[in-house]
């Protein structure tokens, strides 16, 4: 498991949990662990931030979202974008995994548990409207990049899973 | 050019990500279902996504204010240097989903040994690119299994597009002489090394999907040195066609 904490400065902080990902627009860029670092260098606020997938089209918007928000609050501000290391799963905080469920989406399992979940042998995603196990994979891939897409066999609502990455 | 092999060595490897991120992006709407649709084009977007990381690089090499974009859209048809394989068209979804299988198994051992790699930024773009490709492999093995050991139509269709894509597999073992030059570097990955476990891990896949492994020892290449199928050529207009049309347009 790889566990760095952020460095992130306590004025910046308040701020920064405004931002929030504009795919899963319950989860601040925090909870997310996209955030490495943000720190006073010089009076400018330097910004690192990790994707999530290599992919993922929200970067982009997440930099200028950051860049904005500092902006208004009277700071200037540098984005970074770095790959090393390379986000995890494990990076969500508590709280981003408590929102991600109270949105109705199913939060990423271990990765032996999501491995086994993935080839379809164990059901353990648990239902975010219902909680029941008895779920079924639909798809490997989901809506966005990091999710898979699950159905509740109980309640028969469709929802997405975290893919667990690390 | 400074370098000049370490930048041909970086699109040696990802011009195989961006023409097959290409391919299978052409099945965006077009999938043969709405979950095999977005699979495809996920999977379209984390190889686009690497290409990126792997271009910046690139250009950052090149200097003289080149671009990721001027690279990725940009080039002649002999300046590409994906391998055969990617390039192949989506005949239909067995060829589809057998081209991702046999990309998949090596783009995974691959990236494994890009980890050890002494370059930092390739090491980096490697172990992120492993997660996403993991995820790659499991998808196009268990749609092999499924379809290869499924209805009478489906096995012959996988048993076809084996057949006629085996030809292409060789050439991800063959070296240019960059790959040649990094290798002894450190830097690159000696892909002559990955050979065999590939063969036996596509084999192992096959062999439960009770699809039949061609017998024949001639192999098609060229792709790495530029020297392309026709459809490269065809894909490279669809693909260029609005930075060829409007020079230097952004969106």
């Amino acid at each position: 498991m790889t566990t760095t904490t952020p460095k992130i400065d306590k004025q910046l902080y308040p701020i920064l949990e405004q931002v929030s990902d504009p795919e899963i627009p319950v989860l601040s860029i925090l909870e997310m662990g996209v955030v490495r670092s943000a720190l006073f260098v010089d009076e400018v606020v330097q910004v690192v931030i990790t994707p999530t997938y290599s992919g993922c089209p929200a970067m982009d918007v997440i930099g200028d979202d950051i860049k904005k928000i500092l902006k208004e609050s009277g700071y200037d501000a540098n984005v970074k974008l770095v790959l090393s290391p390379a986000w995890t799963t494990d990076w969500i905080t508590e709280k981003g995994r408590k929102a991600l469920l109270d949105y109705g989406i199913a939060p990423p399992l271990e990765a032996e548990a999501d491995k086994e979940v993935l080839l379809g042998s164990k059901k353990l995603v648990g239902c975010p409207q219902c909680g029941s196990t008895n779920t079924k994979m639909v798809s490997q891939f989901g809506s966005t990049a990091c999710k898979a897409f699950f159905q509740c066999e109980d309640c028969l609502e469709p929802f997405d899973y975290f893919k667990c990455l690390k | 050019m400074k370098n000049e092999n370490l930048y041909n060595y970086i699109l040696g490897v990802a011009d195989n990500s961006l023409i097959l991120g290409q391919r299978i992006g052409e099945l965006c709407g077009h999938g043969p279902s709405l979950e095999t649709d977005i699979a495809c084009t996920n999977v379209s977007l984390d190889l686009f996504g690497q290409v990126r990381s792997y271009y910046q690089y690139a250009a950052e090499i090149a200097g003289e204010g080149k671009t990721e974009d001027d690279i990725a859209f940009l080039r002649r048809e002999r300046q590409y240097k994906n391998v055969l394989l990617v390039e192949q068209p989506n005949t239909d979804f067995a060829y589809t989903i057998v081209r991702q299988f046999l990309f998949d198994v090596y783009h995974l051992l691959f990236l494994q040994e890009l980890q050890n790699s002494t370059d930092e930024t390739l090491v980096a773009i490697a172990k992120k690119s492993i997660k996403e490709v993991s995820y790659h492999e499991r998808f196009s093995s268990d749609w092999i299994k499924r379809l290869g050991d499924g209805t009478e139509v489906s096995h012959q269709k996988i048993q076809e597009a084996i057949n006629n894509l085996w030809t292409y597999t060789d050439e991800l073992f063959n070296q240019t002489d960059a790959d040649k030059a990094m290798v002894t570097a450190g830097v690159g990955v000696d892909v002559t090394s990955l050979k065999r476990k590939y063969y036996e891990t596509v084999t192992a896949v096959l062999e439960v999907a009770t699809i039949a492994i061609p017998e024949s020892k001639w192999f098609q290449k060229g792709g790495k040195n530029g020297v392309h199928t026709e459809h490269l050529g065809y894909m490279l207009s669809d693909m260029q066609y609005m930075q060829r049309t409007y020079p230097g347009m952004e969106w």
